[in-house]
């Protein structure tokens, strides 16, 4: 997706990483896998499986992101890694700003919850569930939310149709 | 005709049947919040009457029988604010679980876009808080604006931030008149909506519309400001400040309304910020979070203005730092007013807006652009960009992502009534029930953001 502005990997240039990778990567070596700038927003994507790790370094680091502005997912369904969830942080002392990204899987796409770094997340990732069909591990509370409980399907997937809901007296010419 | 009952063929709530249909249908077992609603919910009248029953036996009043009694608050009861429904386990008069039940005005608004040019998708945003429109688009045109990397003239950007205000201080008015109402103070409610509705007025008289406005386009605004509009203003700002130390004269000493407010619903800041809660309630608890000060965009930085906080963290700061907010307001209304830059109010960019319409009588090249943008649209650099705003009830963000079409690939409105709504649980478990019912007040969620 895009063209990035600037694209560096962590293998190459060690040490022009921007300080929320150097964070993530002090605790948890090798779980991000690219980092660039765009439109003045800073994107870090991290290894599905390492998001919680990233999390927790992330807000328990020198930069502080402690508020979790949103938690959102796009579908990409060309991609292997299908769902692109977006965690938007924000650090209250700092005033900076980070966007973690992680593909959450095709198949069966799931990833680790975050709401016990952020409490926050629990509607957001509720949400994520609701319309995309993510499971997040170690949430409290997964059910659908915004969705009717019985809904079939996850309304904002690409391949779902925005078809909507059958008129009354359709057949009836 | 059949012989049966006929009220069995209407079936009470069907919202438990289908908290364990879906459940079932996902492999999963019962959440927490499914469970409740199960709870509360019957599947059919003979069911009600046998559970309405069970529940008057478990809640019965013998000294230390402490069996909770659960009911439910809505979705239409008219003290929640719309169509918020809530679960509550009482023990006694004592709140001891609330469960949160939204989505009943859920539309589908972030799906509809993906089928939408970027400029029809405005229409659909602006539905979203239908108390703060212009924060809506203002979040939504700022995002697409920054994947464009387009120039805003700064007239259009002052005008910008002056609805903004506007919309500010109307939506405030409606924060101090519905929870006036909900405490059972009647007359602030009738105040508060006079000076709404003059604030209405004038969105009517820039927009054509008095709410769902879509009045900012990417670019700019849609057309200048009328004439005379920015006198009627400036009357109203010179009546206002006198206007909200009347609304202070009847609550901010009242002793009712001390009682209702003062100390109730207060959890810690760091608490309030881990639940991702941002506005007024933030800053009520002493976090002086305002991103119009932290980051400003559409030249906030021009202004003079203080961004409120109080200390306490109950629902009495919440109300004194909204009643001090629309001070603010209208002080950086006047700034605009005094200082309003001349020039045009949008982008001279023909690939994205439209051209003046008189030119379209002459100009084959300004027909073209017209034609072309009305049917397909302009397109958007591939990318994805996130721009935040501080809407009257906080960080109003909007998350596009684009494939380098005309339509969006993906628009998210991260808004701030959603977030700060997951408050409400630790905020009013352990009070009294009618607290609960200030607590929803204080946090002035908007049902129509909430759900999307």
């Amino acid at each position: 997706m895009g063209r990035p502005a600037r694209k560096r990997h962590p293998e190459e240039r060690v040490g022009e990483l921007s300080d929320a990778s150097t964070q993530i990567e002090a605790t948890s070596p090798g779980a991000v896998v690219q980092e660039f700038e765009d439109h003045g927003e800073l994107t870090v994507e991290v290894r599905a499986d390492r998001i919680l790790e990233a999390a927790r370094a992330l807000k328990s680091g020198p930069s502080q992101f402690t508020l979790l502005s949103g938690v959102t997912c796009a579908d990409f369904p060309d991609e292997p890694g299908r769902f692109r969830l977006a965690y938007h942080l924000r650090s209250v002392q700092t005033g900076g700003r980070v966007r973690l990204r992680a593909w959450a899987g095709g198949l069966d796409p799931q990833i680790d919850s975050v709401t016990s770094v952020w409490p926050g997340a629990d509607w957001q990732e509720r949400e994520v569930f609701d319309q995309f069909g993510v499971r997040f591990h170690g949430h409290p509370d997964l059910c659908r939310i915004l969705n009717p409980l019985d809904w079939d399907g996850h309304p904002l997937r690409r391949d779902y149709p925005i078809g909507g809901e059958e008129v009354q007296f359709t057949d009836a010419v | 005709m059949s012989t049966t009952d006929p009220l069995s063929a209407f079936p009470l709530a069907m919202e438990g049947r289908e908290a364990v249909e879906g459940a079932t249908r996902e492999g999963r077992s019962l959440s927490p919040t499914e469970r409740a609603i199960a709870a509360v919910e019957a599947y059919t009248p003979a069911e009600a009457a046998e559970r309405t029953l069970r529940n008057e036996m478990l809640a019965d009043s013998r000294p230390g029988s402490r069996q909770p009694l659960i009911i439910n608050m809505g979705p239409n009861h008219p003290s929640t604010h719309g169509v918020l429904r809530v679960i509550v386990e009482l023990d006694g008069e004592v709140v001891r679980e609330v469960v949160p039940v939204i989505g009943y005005l859920h539309t589908g608004i972030e799906k509809q876009c993906e089928n939408k040019t970027w400029w029809q998708a405005i229409t659909c945003v602006t539905r979203m808080d239908y108390l703060a429109p212009f924060a809506n688009i203002h979040s939504y045109v700022l995002a697409v604006e920054k994947l464009l990397d387009m120039e805003i003239p700064a007239r259009a950007e002052w005008i910008r931030v002056l609805l903004s205000e506007l919309n500010r201080l109307a939506s405030h008015l409606v924060f101090l008149g519905t929870s006036g109402l909900e405490m059972g103070a009647m007359s602030i409610f009738f105040y508060c909506y006079r000076e709404r509705d003059e604030v209405l007025d004038m969105f009517e008289m820039v927009s054509g519309e008095r709410m769902n406005h879509r009045y900012f386009q990417v670019g700019g605004c849609a057309q200048d400001i009328p004439e005379g509009f920015l006198e009627r203003l400036t009357r109203f700002l010179k009546e206002m400040p006198g206007r909200i130390d009347e609304y202070e004269a009847l609550l901010t000493n009242n002793p009712i309304w001390i009682d209702r407010m003062k100390g109730i619903g207060v959890i810690p800041a760091e608490q309030l910020l881990g639940l991702g809660v941002t506005g007024p309630t933030l800053r009520a608890a002493g976090i002086p979070l305002d991103l119009r000060k932290s980051e400003p965009y559409s030249g906030y930085e021009h202004f003079q203005f203080d961004v409120p906080t109080e200390i306490a963290g109950d629902c009495y700061a919440r109300y004194l730092v909204r009643v001090r907010e629309m001070r603010e307001s209208v002080k950086i209304m006047q700034q605009v007013i005094d200082g309003l830059p001349e020039g045009p109010v949008i982008a001279d960019d023909r690939k994205v807006v439209l051209p003046p319409r008189e030119e379209l009588a002459y100009s084959m090249e300004a027909l073209i652009h017209h034609f072309k943008l009305v049917t397909e649209g302009f397109k958007v650099p591939a990318g994805e960009a996130y721009a935040t705003i501080e809407s009257p009830r906080g960080e109003m963000g909007c998350y596009v992502v684009s494939d380098g079409g005309p339509k969006p690939y993906r628009v998210h409105m991260r808004d701030p009534s959603f977030v700060n709504l997951q408050a409400l649980r630790p905020l009013a478990k352990g009070g009294y029930l009618a607290d609960l019912i200030a607590v929803i007040a204080s946090l002035d969620p908007v049902m129509g953001g909430v759900d999307r």
